[in-house]
């Protein structure tokens, strides 16, 4: 048997990287992590912020799977704030600013103590094997390693392209170099490629800014955290200071517009439509007269400001002349300027829903080479990269995230069948299941699955099952009382006068009745934990409307089993339309369920494909 | 009345037209109670009994009703068949009655083979040569979609569909988007978006456009160029005078119809404006409106003016070609004359025969269909209200209601996906950080 130094390497220290590796070391792979430099490991290099709508779910689930993301944003957070507060439990998101070095230094340490795991730290430059397969990596000095699978997060490395206004010069992020050599490898794979941009605004130096005339944000004084794990901010909270774009600000922008590189026709690539520069946001709302920004420190002990909402590509002098427009902004000084970086994306309708590249047998991609922006969407992808990366070399079978569990489903699902036309960010919106799939259940939802799958430790399998024996326990006692309409209009109970008896789970399903209204009636239920009655209360928020998807979701679930075998070949399907053959043929759907959301596809093309299933499976029986 | 999803299915199962005698079939979970509401008690299993068909306190029909028990039966599971009188009108109120019992749907073309296929109850066989069924169902729905919404309720339906998108935007943004300046109340434009749907829905649920533009049967268009003898041809087939005719080219500049019983299938003629580039704006719009008709229509007769003489537009393997003025000049294949009648005779049983080849009683079912659409939508809309008054807690559970509504109006405004929803909010809102 064919020796490997390694089950899985991973490229780049990321946020894809780093959980990649994490999780395959994890499930008892032997892994290898091969990073530039080991300091790049965890480095936040647009703002300083994790989680967000969407977001926030995002990494709920990436560590009720058994994931770093949580873990580092809450030893680093300094800022945390529950989004949505106000409206229901399905679409709150929890938020933190993250002091940069404590999240770098907390990524570090976390993967410093994963077990089976090796960083290494050199510059990946090519693959061992063929373009049908690859068996590991070469380094930039000639070190081979080799390894059942590969992950690749190489982020905005490949061919990446920085651009200052008319200025454009080579660059992944703002001081390091770009994987040309790997790029060029890649090429070989002839992967269907395109190009992408984004932005990041200029940073500022705290001292040189008027605080004290700007208004604040401050830290929600009742923090929600990410990890199951954690109870409290493990450093001090601060605030943020709100200040906004003008008139004068404006002008500035709009009469050297001609000098950014947007605008100056440098730049190529597709950019974010919910991440615009300010330069974009002047031209196509020209209407509005201040835009708002937020200056977000950087860290407990560093003075660099990250001012969100103006990214830019307008030469240096012109970013200063227009910083400094702003109120409390007057004397600041632009220790960074902002910069556009335009790099390469492979189409992710080339990976399976695993992740691997349908065409390279081995490879597996994750983050931002996939089209995606954000740490969050990368992380999750590493995850899914990195279970799979590690399963596959231990001869298991892959794992595929459904959208009916989480959104981390929902994403890779979005990625793999759709493709991307801009940077994916991922939205509450995009969740056809919103209503369940929420931030408070990420441990119900997905904690089982994280024991199965290896990357669940046995702390969080303890206290995760201590938490759900206590919801067991209260939902046992409400299930065994119960009371008529009648006994519970004395009881000052607002319900329907029809007679029926119901108990304490059916009562909690009415919109007017609160946990705390069967306190009163049933005293035992008092014992119980203020969190337990917490999430029984959010669940029976919710209990009707998602009783009523759960045929929607049982539709999905029997479309989902029905696989759809790697060689079938769809131009052979009669009664298909050409394009809608052209389609499948492009996304190759793993299943039903996927094929069903190829756009332009009808519920009569399914049966054709069904059918022609059921031939194959006939044929072969 | 349950607004989500029904897993119980129904739709006419035999052939169209003025037969002795429609199968209906209802398959799912809720086939049984469903049914014996209607019909008070029904067979046993594996057995057949006459039973009347009540709906609203009045019997629709005496229909035999047959019962099979899942697995036993086509779709593998349990499945009730009613035998009705195959008049259109009967079997127009029978699935009517169905679908407003709100217990089940309307199938969706090949939806009886999907659960048949799902449950392993085709043998090889039977699957060879289904897809033919199934393309031909779905043609015929989609032409019959076309031919509901052109025109002035297309423009009706369109508004529905710009209100809800722009609604469900609105809703979305304070949702996905809390942490950005967006504009603080927007909750009462929503409101009016979504008040003004229901409303819209409310006047078609009740009077129903819709209803008026379906018609059931078959549409046949005559098409060909200008002065090709379109109308004659129509008054001899119809056998009287309806279209205009004269001998001045470009004489039909709106498209006629005239209703016929042809071998027993309903069908309409439309006789379309002579196929031809004009400078005449009045005939150029006719020219246009003859191309979308006959399009749409089931069949298309080519009627050519010369043997050469290629079709204006692409036509389906089975539509027919015939040589016109045929008591003026000769050709191969069937040539016609309407001002004689040579050849007449001929080409009606020809679009008989073809005719009866297709899918019908498409019109029913779409009928049915978006009946049943317009009711779902607007309950979910109107439940969405109610979540909206109930203010920011319950945003959420209102996104959800426009959501199902927007679902449910699918085949009638189109599929509206989160990438729409998105590119209204970002060209709405200046948004982002």
């Amino acid at each position: 048997m064919k020796h490997h130094d390694f089950d899985v390497v991973v490229i780049g220290g990321g946020h894809a990287g780093a959980e990649a590796a994490h999780t395959a070391a994890r499930t008892g792979a032997k892994t290898a992590l091969v990073t530039l430099s080991h300091d790049n490991i965890g480095v936040m290099s647009c703002n300083p912020a994790i989680g967000g709508l969407g977001k926030g779910h995002l990494v709920r689930e990436i560590d009720a799977l058994g994931g770093v993301m949580g873990l580092a944003a809450d030893r680093s957070g300094i800022q945390f704030r529950l989004l949505n507060r106000r409206k229901g439990p399905a679409v709150q998101g929890p938020r933190t600013q993250s002091d940069r070095k404590l999240y770098r230094a907390a990524m570090q340490d976390l993967l410093a103590r994963t077990k089976n795991l090796t960083i290494i730290a050199g510059e990946a430059a090519d693959f061992l094997g063929t373009d049908d397969a690859v068996s590991g990596v070469v380094l930039a000095d000639g070190a081979e390693i080799s390894a059942r699978s590969v992950v690749l997060t190489t982020g905005t490395f490949l061919r990446g392209v920085i651009h200052i206004g008319d200025k454009s010069m080579p660059g992944g992020r703002m001081g390091d170099r770009p994987s040309v050599k790997l790029a060029q490898r890649i090429d070989s794979f002839a992967l269907p490629l395109g190009r992408l941009k984004t932005g990041t605004p200029p940073r500022l130096d705290g001292r040189t800014i008027n605080w004290d005339i700007l208004e604040t944000q401050p830290a929600d004084d009742d923090p929600v955290l990410f990890s199951f794990l954690s109870n409290k901010p493990y450093v001090r909270q601060i605030s943020c200071a709100i200040t906004h774009t003008n008139e004068k600000t404006h002008e500035i922008i709009r009469d050297n517009l001609s000098r950014s590189a947007m605008y100056g026709g440098h730049i190529e690539g597709i950019g974010p439509r919910y991440c615009p520069s300010i330069e974009d946001k002047i031209v196509r709302f020209s209407d509005k007269t201040s835009h708002q920004v937020f200056l977000e420190p950087e860290g407990l002990e560093d003075h660099t400001i990250y001012p969100n909402g103006i990214s830019t590509s307008l030469p240096t002098d012109v970013q200063v002349d227009y910083v400094r427009s702003m109120v409390g902004l007057e004397a600041v000084e632009i220790l960074q300027p902002g910069y556009a970086i335009e790099y390469d994306f492979v189409d992710p309708r080339a990976l399976g829903a695993d992740l691997q590249v349908k065409t390279v047998k081995n490879l597996y991609f994750a983050g931002q080479i996939n089209g995606t922006t954000g740490y969050e969407e990368a992380a999750a992808q590493g995850f899914v990269a990195g279970v799979n990366a590690a399963r596959s070399a231990q001869g298991r079978d892959a794992v595929i995230f459904s959208r009916r569990e989480s959104y981390i489903g929902v994403m890779i699902d979005d990625l793999v069948i759709r493709g991307v036309s801009e940077p994916y960010r991922m939205f509450t919106s995009r969740a056809e299941f919103r209503l369940s799939l929420r931030a408070d259940n990420a441990d119900q939802r997905l904690t089982p699955l994280g024991i199965d799958l290896g990357t669940v430790d046995e702390t969080r399998k303890r206290l995760f099952e201590g938490k759900m024996a206590q919801i067991d326990d209260c939902y046992t006692v409400l299930r065994s009382h119960n009371l008529t309409p009648s006994e519970g209009k004395k009881h000052g109970l607002n319900m329907n006068q029809d007679g029926q008896r119901r108990n304490g789970v059916e009562l909690l399903a009415f919109p007017d009745i609160e946990f705390s209204d069967l306190e009163a009636i049933w005293p035992e239920l008092v014992d119980h934990s203020v969190a337990t009655k917490a999430q029984i209360n959010r669940e029976a928020q919710y209990a009707a409307y998602i009783e009523r998807q759960e045929r929607d979701v049982q539709a999905l679930k029997r479309d989902e089993a029905q696989l759809i075998p790697e060689a079938l070949n769809f131009m052979e399907i009669e009664g298909l339309s050409t394009e809608l053959r052209q389609k499948l043929s492009k996304v190759q759907p793993r299943d039903l369920g996927q094929a069903g959301r190829i756009d332009g596809m009808t519920p009569a093309a399914l049966t054709l494909i069904l059918t022609k299933l059921r031939q194959i499976q006939r044929k072969s029986a | 009345m349950s607004p989500f999803i029904a897993d119980t299915i129904f739709a006419l199962a035999s052939a169209n037209g003025r037969a002795g005698v429609s199968v209906i079939r209802v398959s799912g979970s809720a086939a049984v109670d469903l049914c014996s509401k209607f019909l008070g008690d029904l067979p046993d299993v594996g057995q057949f009994r006459l039973r009347p068909f009540r709906a609203k306190d009045s019997i629709i029909d005496h229909v035999l009703a047959l019962r099979f028990q899942a697995p036993y039966s086509f779709t593998g599971e349990d499945v009730i068949e009613l035998q009705c009188h195959g008049s259109p009108a009967v079997v127009k109120a029978i699935l009517a009655a169905l679908s407003e019992s709100g217990r089940a749907r309307m199938a969706e073309p090949g939806e009886f083979t999907r659960r048949a296929l799902e449950n392993n109850r085709l043998d090889l066989a039977q699957v060879e040569g289904l897809s033919d069924l199934i393309n031909a169902e779905t043609e015929a729905q989609r032409r019959q979609s076309i031919r509901v919404f052109s025109g002035h309720l297309g423009k009706l339906v369109e508004d529905w569909r710009q209100h809800l998108l722009r609604a469900t935007a609105l809703i979305e943004v304070t949702i996905d988007f809390a942490d950005e300046e967006v504009p603080t109340n927007v909750t009462p434009e929503a409101q009016d978006l979504i008040t003004q749907v229901v409303q819209s829905l409310d006047v078609e649920i009740s009077g129903s456009l819709v209803a008026e533009r379906i018609r059931d049967g078959f549409e046949v268009a005559i098409i060909g160029t200008p002065n090709a003898g379109k109308s004659t041809l129509l008054n001899a087939i119809s056998g009287r005078d309806v279209a205009i005719t004269s001998e001045i080219e470009g004489t039909t500049r709106d498209v006629i119809e005239v209703r016929l019983d042809l071998g027993g299938l309903p069908v309409t003629l439309l006789d379309t404006a002579g196929i031809r580039d004009s400078t005449d704006k009045i005939e150029s719009i006719g020219v246009e409106r003859a191309i979308d008709r006959a399009k749409s229509a089931d069949l298309r007769v080519f009627l050519k003016s010369n043997p050469e003489e290629q079709p204006p537009l692409d036509l389906d393997a089975d539509d027919i070609s015939v040589l016109g003025k045929g008591d003026m000049q000769y050709g191969t294949g069937i040539s016609v004359s309407g001002k004689t009648g040579q050849g007449v005779d001929e080409l009606i049983a020809l679009i008989s025969a073809r005719l009866l080849d297709r899918a019908a009683n498409v019109a029913t079912a779409t009928h049915v269909r978006h009946r049943q659409a317009m009711l779902d939508a607007r309950q979910g809309l109107a439940d969405a209200l109610i979540a909206l008054a109930k203010g920011d807690s319950h945003t959420d559970i209102a996104a959800e209601y426009v959501r199902y509504a927007i679902r449910k109006l699918d085949s009638l405004i189109g599929r509206v996906d989160v990438e729409m929803v998105l590119g209204e909010i970002f060209s709405q809102f200046c948004l982002g950080k």
